[in-house]
């Protein structure tokens, strides 16, 4: 497989890695390629955009609220890969696809593939694609296009089956912090410590990114205590909602984090 | 043709278990466990004490002589309004509740529509002492409130669920995320043949009570095993499913599901899933669906709020694919109709729901040798305000 940006940026940089989540157009139709631009000027590692969808069942209020103005706004995955058409004379961060199945299913799954590789997407997130699928369907499509597929850990994962994702993967593994949905709060508590401990130990040959709860410079730094970076999307969207300028909102929430 | 589930949850090409990893350990868990426990002697034994004494089963097989002679054929009614509480819904909470005891579980989710779910949920949850949770659109909390009522009175909390369109599906996917939230000491009660592998198949198990009843009380009235048809209302479609399971293989048996067409299939207000629908995911498994051209999960409407779910069990998609099954979409005017009909002609006043598969016979055109077995899934009491309503609107209107 080609290396494309996603394994690159882990070869070059090995911690604090910031990786941002925010909803393809939320909360204006055509902020997407604008946020992408600004976050790259004010440090972000790589981004996640969302896909927007009606019924985000993994996601909590915010960034589900965040869908359905997306979705009001007229946002779609044929309108977002059209906005990302040019993004790559603009921007050199590493770009995921983040959504659920159902969408992709209905664009049509490697034109979806074929089509995101060639705007320049490095990975995809699709948190209800099941492993047997993905190995017997989809895995060739995704191999074909150059696309990465980012899966998910919990508490939960058991020890075999965070390997097994470990083998099937080649850009990093998701580690959701806690049991929960999107936009609870992390909380520095000994069982978590010993869940991320416990991941460290496995010596998986993937970077970790922590996601789920990180709101903040002190549970971003936290995380990145035991990981090589996190993930941070409700707390991100909410920024968005402040009345300023979108420009204006990206960077002092990046200043805040970062600074 | 296979009708039942494979080893990897598919019918077909329908079913399977399209969940996010944060889910992945309580459904594997269920997956490796339900077959085994629900075929334990002592499990068995227990649930069938409760489905007699409690639930009030068998439920009778009548024969409706008013309603056969207007159509003229042998109908007969499957009871399932006479169980406790009210309807077939209870079949499978008896049976999920002894399962959640088992797997050690001291928490009870659910989600409802109509209520019918919540209430059959609150109420074995009473008897098994256990906490219970049920969400619930918030627009349907306003036009189901005696359900509300009851499932307060049988101890759960009832949470409105106002995000998205505030009704089913919506409920569904918050309770699905409160099962994302309480990974360990929390079951899930999924009331219809709806969801990630293994629901379908359990769900179905628990309800197929109803066809190896209508066996025996077919061999007992007419001295045969089989009906020529069966005939069923399908939301998410645990009724039909149940009324079908012991008929899937004896392809004399025609299988009747009933869809609801609200205010008429291209009216753009109806849950008729089998037309309107296109293959999707939806709570976790791929089946017909209900949605826009790009992918995003519309809202069905019905009068009656147990069948506007934008899709349909997996195993109900392989039917209606396959043909193995006919689906019929009924109007809000017809199944109202039916509903009027069915009460003064037997004295029984069905619910909306099982008002739509009433209303299917005069689409079948059955003759007067065939015997028609119509599973009556629920009694209508809980939809007095709504059936009102409606007739008070169309005399005004006349």
């Amino acid at each position: 497989m080609p290396q494309n940006r996603l394994t690159r940026l882990f070869q070059e940089k090995s911690g604090n890695l910031l990786n941002i989540y925010f909803t393809a157009g939320y909360p204006k139709l055509e902020d997407t390629v604008t946020i992408l631009e600004e976050l790259e000027a004010a440090g972000a590692d790589l981004v996640e955009i969302g896909m927007p969808f009606s019924d985000p069942l993994a996601d909590g209020p915010t960034i589900q609220a965040s869908n359905q103005v997306a979705l009001e706004n007229g946002m779609s995955i044929k309108k977002l890969l059209n906005q990302l058409v040019q993004v790559r004379e603009r921007v050199s961060l590493p770009l995921i696809l983040m959504g659920y199945l159902n969408p992709v299913m209905q664009y049509g799954f490697e034109r979806f593939c074929e089509e995101a590789a060639r705007v320049g997407v490095d990975g995809l997130i699709l948190p209800d694609l099941p492993f047997a699928e993905y190995e017997e369907e989809y895995k060739p499509v995704l191999e074909k296009y150059g696309l990465s597929l980012i899966f998910l850990i919990t508490p939960q994962t058991s020890e075999a089956r965070i390997r097994q994702i470990d083998a099937l993967t080649n850009s990093f593994i998701y580690m959701v912090s806690s049991a929960s949905t999107t936009g609870s709060q992390v909380q520095a508590s000994d069982s978590q410590q010993a869940y991320f401990s416990k991941v460290q130990k496995l010596g998986l040959k993937n970077p970790l990114l922590i996601g789920f709860g990180i709101s903040d410079k002190p549970s971003f730094e936290l995380a990145c205590q035991s990981a090589h970076g996190a993930i941070i999307g409700s707390a991100f969207i909410k920024a968005l909602q402040k009345p300023s300028e979108v420009r204006e909102n990206v960077r002092s929430f990046l200043q805040s984090i970062k600074g | 043709m296979e009708y039942g589930v494979n080893e990897r949850g598919y019918y077909g090409q329908f079913g399977g278990a399209f969940i996010p990893e944060m889910l992945y350990p309580n459904v594997e868990e269920l997956r490796e466990k339900y077959l085994s426990i629900i075929q334990e002697p002592a499990f068995q034994e227990e649930l069938q004490d409760l489905l007699r004494d409690y639930v009030g089963r068998p439920t009778p097989l009548y024969h409706a002589k008013r309603l056969s002679e207007k159509y003229n054929t042998k109908i007969y009614l499957k009871r399932e309004d006479l169980n406790h509480t009210g309807a077939h819904k209870i079949n499978n909470t008896v049976g999920q509740i002894l399962l959640a005891k088992r797997l050690g579980k001291k928490r009870i989710i659910a989600e409802t529509g109509a209520g019918q779910h919540g209430v059959a949920t609150a109420t074995v949850c009473a008897l098994a002492g256990l906490e219970c949770i049920v969400y619930m659109g918030k627009i349907d909390t306003e036009r189901q409130r005696p359900n509300v009522e009851k499932m307060r009175l049988l101890g759960a909390t009832v949470v409105p669920v106002t995000s998205g369109s505030q009704t089913l599906k919506d409920a569904t996917n918050e309770a699905i995320r409160d099962w994302i939230n309480h990974p360990e000491d929390t079951h899930y009660i999924i009331g219809s043949v709806v969801g990630p592998h293994p629901y379908p198949d359990m769900v179905a198990r628990f309800q197929s009570v109803i066809s190896e009843e209508i066996r025996k009380q077919m061999l007992e009235k007419e001295g045969r095993e089989l009906p020529d048809y069966v005939v069923a209302c399908v939301g998410g479609g645990s009724n039909a499913a149940g009324a079908f399971f012991h008929f899937l293989d004896e392809p004399s048996v025609r299988l009747i599901a009933v869809e609801a067409a609200g205010l008429g299939v291209d009216s753009g207000h109806s849950a008729a899933t089998s037309i309107l629908g296109k293959t999707g995911i939806i709570h976790g498994s791929k089946t017909l669906l209900m949605q826009t051209e790009d992918g995003q999960i519309t809202e069905p409407y019905s009068i009656s709020a147990g069948l506007d779910y934008p899709g349909v069990g997996p195993q109900h998609a392989h039917l209606a694919q396959t043909g193995r099954a006919q689906f019929i979409a009924i109007t809000d005017a017809d199944a109202m109709e039916a509903l009027r009909e069915l009460s003064r002609l037997e004295g029984i006043i069905p619910a909306i729901e099982s008002s739509h598969a009433l209303a299917a016979l005069k689409e079948i055109n059955a003759g007067p040798n065939d015997v028609v077995v119509l599973n009556l899934s629920g009694r209508g009491d809980k939809d007095l305000n709504t059936i009102l309503t409606y007739f008070e609107e169309q005399d005004a209107s006349k």
